[in-house]
């Protein structure tokens, strides 16, 4: 029974698809287009200090207003009784299997100037909103494209969680507020950190909100990232460089962010 | 816990109504009879019609069922099977191989596409370089081959990068399940003369298939949810429905794709609907085994 | 044994996915084409702006061929020449601007074409031929050409306003212009804003161009390409800038739209069908460009974009109307206004992707 063999080809996989790519980007960035070893696409990169800047600012709201908006949420349903509980996980992730494209793409034709939500108003005489092509925009698409990352991990710890704690805090004098701050919270914490990660990296790095929804305006890393590649300015070397940029920031945090929410964190995936 | 008192419900409806009411608008504009995305023109099912006659559309349609699904299938047997080999290996092996395999769920997906982009190219230079060096040595021209090896971006790209990014979310959902298992209940089988298959198949299998299932269910999700990988990795030859709908949506916004985001969420619901009713048939069937068991 | 059955299994996968084969000289006598016989006859790869055919050309060309059309779209000279370059792509047959095929011809990215096999060459109008980005004439058939312009929505602006490119930086507009979202139209407006040449080489004036631009950006509503339709259909937008004849197609969806020609000057292109270095289906590729020529291709197309037709019978047949619209076929005093983009030096290149890139992230 005991066979580690049949995790070799994985490993092979995984060494080819995984860590082969990532060693090319490496590569990639330290050289230029003739292939000899450079650092001017790092020496470049302050240029781009408001984006890096514009997209971790952005993705940060939108995290923080998924915690707002998603940790009520999942706190209720779990407290639900009956179907509505049993149904929440998919309900949650039913209109994640709508496509992402498709439901970045009800916003536009909600939000449009002429769209469905101004002339709502108009008909009921009230003042058109310019929300479209904005950075509101963008964050509205990035916490509802990812509010569900959130919440399903906050659901499934809290719906796991041992009541009999619950109750013992309850039998012990706490009041409500003082058994949700002092026992539900904590022990949620890390479906709200992994919640944070899935929330978070999506949004620091997607082309397609910021494009559909900001006008092509508000610039992030994805969408330089996307132009280096295929997109309006072609330059690998330094697309590899910025991806690599990001990724590093991006990992560095994490990995504070778990410390200080003393590991675990990756433990509640769904 | 309390129960849900009437605000906290409230929010509950109001939530699900964001989740929701951008979805319903579209479903209702997709019967249009008017390309505006704002003014009611009266009913019609033309749009749907003519998605129908959209040939890029259906054939990215049949594009991506056709890379969910393989690339679901063969992450789950891939899957179950790396967390199986991973959960014997030592402490240290294990938690190396458990980070590597971290990687590109940790990591932004424009990331691993663009990696996997770089690999592929990369690729198919090294195998152009390999055959025309091949081809310059005097032994191949002697025995009069001509060698062609070529790599191009296509659907195997596209479903490498999505077997990719499918393993990782089915190993961790299936370890768990393996952590759980009683080992001496394999043993048992195993003295009571099962063969290893055997008692894997009866008794070890059975016991994961929740997790597998489960792990199964996350990596079509996200092959179906795929954009940004796919865009990537998917090359000149195949476009998935997601790559369509982003140039659609880029270019004009036709009602064609309303009525798209209708088939798609009735396909989905109708799924839900079905593993639901599933679930409360077996739930039924045990509450009258109990009863059935109590009785006696 | 399991392990080494998983080893096999995993090595025969790897070696499946290498589509490539070994064949003897013999079966492949032909010289451009390399491939297994198979691929021949079967396919050609089609890589075209978005919104610029008829597509139910293709489906004509398939049944009247046999040759399966494998069609995507761009949105860009630019995106295109990425996916290009980037490579890993297959295509056959791309539709670039005039200053791209000469970036192409130049980095060696273009196959000659063999006119043998477009006897329906003879068709183009003489004045496009032998064109400043292919000077013999080697390269590129023309498949669509025409003027840019400004479009914007009579309802919304006032007639004193038109006339000039400042329109576009006019604040009475702030978040109702719509903006190129490529570089090189662009920064060609901010060059022509400031009275500059297309195509100079002065690197200050480039940078000049993009402080303009730097500076209208508060006042964009987004940088759009093919998005320009549906926003200026839907009188989301007051002033957007795109060309003549898909000016003609949103007019016909929404008839409060206009159009002029700036006075500074403005561009004139040639969109030309090319095929690319090393394409796998060479010869049904020029059976494609040979079919786009026809008469009845070129019609059909030229009725569905109302961009101007090189196909000198297809004019003939056009309705007269059009055939003598100002604007699609221009007479000499518009043309003597417009100036056509050119290749630009290396240097110039990586400074528009720079630049643009700098326009882009700023605030």
């Amino acid at each position: 029974m005991r066979s580690k063999g049949i995790a070799i080809p994985y490993v092979v996989w995984m060494a080819i698809f995984v860590v082969v790519p990532l060693i090319l980007v490496v590569v990639y960035a330290f050289t230029n287009r003739s292939g000899g070893f450079t650092l001017e696409n790092f020496a470049s990169m302050s240029q781009y200090a408001s984006v890096f800047g514009r997209s971790f600012l952005l993705a940060f709201v939108a995290t923080v207003v998924c915690i707002l908006l998603g940790y009520p949420m999942a706190y209720f349903l779990a407290r639900e009784r009956g179907r509505l509980r049993q149904m929440a996980t998919m309900l949650i992730m039913l209109p994640m299997w709508m496509n992402f494209l498709l439901r970045t793409y009800s916003w536009v034709f909600l939000l449009e100037r002429n769209g469905f939500f101004n002339t709502l108003l108009e008909t009921i005489g009230l003042p058109k909103l310019d929300i479209i092509d904005t950075q509101g925009a963008v964050v509205l698409g990035m916490v509802y494209n990812f509010l569900p990352f959130m919440v399903l991990p906050i659901f499934s710890v809290i719906e796991k969680m041992d009541h009999r704690l619950i109750e013992a805090a309850q039998d012990l004098g706490a009041n409500s507020a003082e058994v949700f701050r002092r026992v539900i919270f904590p022990l949620s914490l890390p479906g709200v950190l992994s919640g944070v990660t899935m929330v978070f990296i999506p949004s620091v790095s997607t082309f397609v909100i910021s494009r559909l929804l900001g006008g092509g305006k508000s610039l992030l890393l994805g969408d330089l990232i996307e132009m280096q590649f295929l997109g309006s300015a072609y330059n690998p070397h330094l697309g590899s460089a910025i991806s690599l940029v990001m990724m590093v920031i991006v990992l560095v945090s994490m990995g504070i962010m778990n410390r200080f929410g003393e590991g675990e964190g990756e433990a509640v995936v769904l | 816990m309390k129960k849900n008192g009437f605000v906290s419900r409230l929010f509950l409806v109001i939530m699900f109504l964001f989740l929701y009411a951008p979805i319903f608008v579209l479903i209702v504009f997709s019967f249009n009879d008017s390309k505006s995305n704002a003014v009611w023109g009266g009913f019609t099912l033309d749009w749907y019609l003519e998605l129908f006659q959209n040939r890029t559309v259906l054939d990215a349609l049949q594009t991506t069922l056709l890379v969910s699904i393989l690339a679901t299938v063969i992450a789950t047997i891939a899957g179950t099977a790396a967390a199986l080999g991973f959960s014997s290996m030592r402490r240290r092996a294990r938690t190396a191989c458990l980070t590597v395999n971290n990687i590109p769920l940790t990591n932004a997906d424009i990331i691993t596409g663009v990696s996997m982009m770089l690999l592929f190219v990369f690729a198919g230079q090294v195998l152009a370089d390999l055959s025309a060096w091949l081809n310059e040595l005097s032994v191949v021209e002697s025995a009069n081959l001509w060698f062609d090896f070529e790599f191009k971006l296509g659907f195997v790209t596209l479903l490498i990068a999505h077997i990719t990014f499918d393993i990782p979310y089915v190993i961790l959902s299936v370890l768990p399940k393996i952590r759980q298992l009683d080992p001496n209940l394999a043993e048992a089988a195993l003295d009571l003369g099962a063969t290893p298959m055997t008692a894997f198949r009866k008794v070890v299998l059975p016991e994961l298939m929740p997790g597998i299932i489960n792990g199964a269910l996350i990596a079509f999700t996200m092959s179906i949810d795929d954009f940004v990988i796919s865009y990537f990795t998917a090359g000149s030859q195949v476009s998935t429905l997601s790559m369509v709908v982003y140039s659609m949506v880029r270019r004009r916004v036709s009602p064609e794709i309303n009525a798209l985001s209708t088939l798609m969420f009735v396909a989905v619901l109708a799924l839900l609907i079905i593993i639901n009713l599933r679930q409360a048939r077996q739930e039924a069937a045990r509450a009258r085994d109990r009863r059935i068991a109590g009785r006696s | 044994m399991k392990k080494t059955l998983a080893l096999i299994m995993s090595l025969t996968i790897m070696a499946g996915l290498l589509s490539g084969c070994v064949s003897t000289r013999e079966s492949d006598s032909t010289d451009t084409d390399g491939s297994g016989a198979e691929a021949t006859g079967g396919v050609v790869n089609v890589y075209n702006w978005g919104e610029y055919i008829d597509e139910s050309v293709l489906t004509d060309f398939e049944e009247a061929t046999g040759i399966k059309v494998n069609y995507q779209m761009y949105d860009s000279n630019e995106t295109m020449y990425s996916k290009v370059a980037a490579g890993g792509a297959e295509y056959d047959v791309v539709i670039p601007s005039d200053y791209m095929i000469a970036r192409m011809i130049e980095e060696d990215m273009l196959e000659p074409l063999n006119f043998d096999n477009i006897p329906n060459f003879a068709d183009i109008d003489p004045n496009l031929l032998n064109p400043a980005y292919d000077p013999e004439n080697l390269y590129s058939v023309p498949y669509m050409w025409g003027l840019l312009g400004v479009i914007y929505n009579k309802t919304m602006v006032d007639e004193a306003d038109l006339g000039s490119w400042d329109l576009m930086w006019n604040e009475k507009y702030a978040d109702d212009i719509l903006m190129f979202d490529n570089s090189r139209d662009a920064i060609g407006i901010g060059l022509k804003m400031l009275g500059y040449s297309y195509n100079t080489t002065d690197e200050n004036q480039i940078k000049e161009a993009v402080d303009l631009l730097v500076e209208q950006k508060p006042l964009v509503q987004a940088y759009v390409m093919d998005e320009v339709f549906g926003k200026m259909e839907g009188g989301n937008a007051a002033v957007g800038t795109y060309y003549y004849g898909d000016y003609l197609t949103m007019v016909e969806n929404n008839p409060d739209l206009g159009f002029y020609i700036p006075e500074e000057g403005t561009n004139t292109y040639v969109d030309a069908m090319c095929i690319l270095k090393g394409a796998k289906n060479k010869e049904n590729a020029e059976a494609f460009i040979n079919y786009m020529c026809s008469t009845e291709a070129g019609l059909k197309n030229c009725e569905e974009i109302w961009y101007s037709t090189p196909l000198m019978s297809v004019r003939e047949e056009l309705d007269p109307e059009v055939a003598n619209d100002p604007y699609a076929y221009p007479d000499e005093e518009i043309m003597a206004k417009c100036e056509s983009y050119a290749g630009l030096p290396q240097n110039i290149l990586d400074l528009y992707d720079s630049e643009w890139t700098r326009l882009k992230s700023a605030t």
